[in-house]
């Protein structure tokens, strides 16, 4: 049963992919209709912002903070807020960069929510955290450093 | 019925709800091995959490392995009213799920 979900879902997961290449559908589309696999199994911050925000480039923006630690004594907890003032969000990303899996998580945001979200994320080591802000239809960005003593993502 | 996974609040301000949730769940990322036996502990954590208010999806969080230990998640929204109901609910990897439902306060 599990093996037969599993088969479904990376089916589905491909042809939502292919879909994406061929320019079908926009990446907004795809992320109402199913959890963004290849983003998550993404292995560089690059790869999962372009596939799930269509595009690697982003501009950076002063209207996004960031609210982590500059030290992190345990990676396997670091406390993320992101906060913009940037109206009509549909989307805020959390990117751990130097993560295995880097991409950590994707809000998709209705219009009467504001730009807030804050959760908790693992991090291997010490890195960047891009934060990641759609924004009527434009990506905007924003890093900060976390220094990370112990790494939370096992060895 | 088991004691729900998720506990939240819901709280007005002005006219901003502000919503903190945490739920109970191992999230394994797949990569720490089990020390008795140094087998890998299977990937395991929740793919998405649906937070809705009055039945409307508010925020629609789509999370990674990356995630902690028994997540935290805070947001808010607009056009709110005390009375109002929030639904939570998530659904993980190998199809479990659980739902939540609180009033806002």
């Amino acid at each position: 049963m599990q093996r037969r979900s599993f088969l479904k879902s990376t089916l589905a997961g491909s042809a939502i992919a292919v879909a994406v290449g061929a320019g079908l559908l926009q990446p907004r589309m795809v992320l109402a209709a199913a959890w963004p696999k290849s983003a998550f199994k993404a292995k560089t911050a690059q790869d999962a912002m372009s596939s799930l925000y269509g595009s690697a480039a982003s501009m950076p923006s002063s209207e996004i903070t960031i609210k982590a630690p500059d030290i992190a004594e345990n990676g396997a907890v670091v406390p993320v807020a992101i906060h913009t003032t940037l109206s009509n969000v549909t989307n805020i990303g959390i990117i751990a960069e130097k993560n295995p899996l880097p991409m950590s998580a994707n809000f998709e945001m209705a219009p009467n929510a504001k730009g807030y979200v804050s959760t908790r994320i693992k991090m291997a080591k010490t890195s960047s955290i891009i934060a990641i802000v759609v924004a009527g239809g434009k990506t905007y960005s924003a890093r900060k450093e976390v220094k990370v003593t112990i790494g939370g993502c096992g060895g | 019925m088991a004691k729900s996974t998720i506990r939240a609040r819901a709280r007005l301000k002005g006219d901003i709800t502000t919503v903190k949730t945490l739920i109970t769940h191992r999230m394994d990322s797949g990569r720490i091995k089990n020390k008795k036996t140094g087998k890998l502990i299977p990937i395991y954590f929740i793919k998405e959490v649906t937070c809705q208010h009055n039945g409307k999806t508010t925020v629609l969080a789509q999370w990674g392995p990356t995630i902690s230990k028994n997540p935290y998640l805070s947001y808010q929204f607009t056009g709110g009213a005390r009375g109002d109901t929030i639904s939570i609910s998530w659904l993980d990897n190998e199809g479990g799920k659980d739902s939540y439902s609180l009033k806002v306060k």
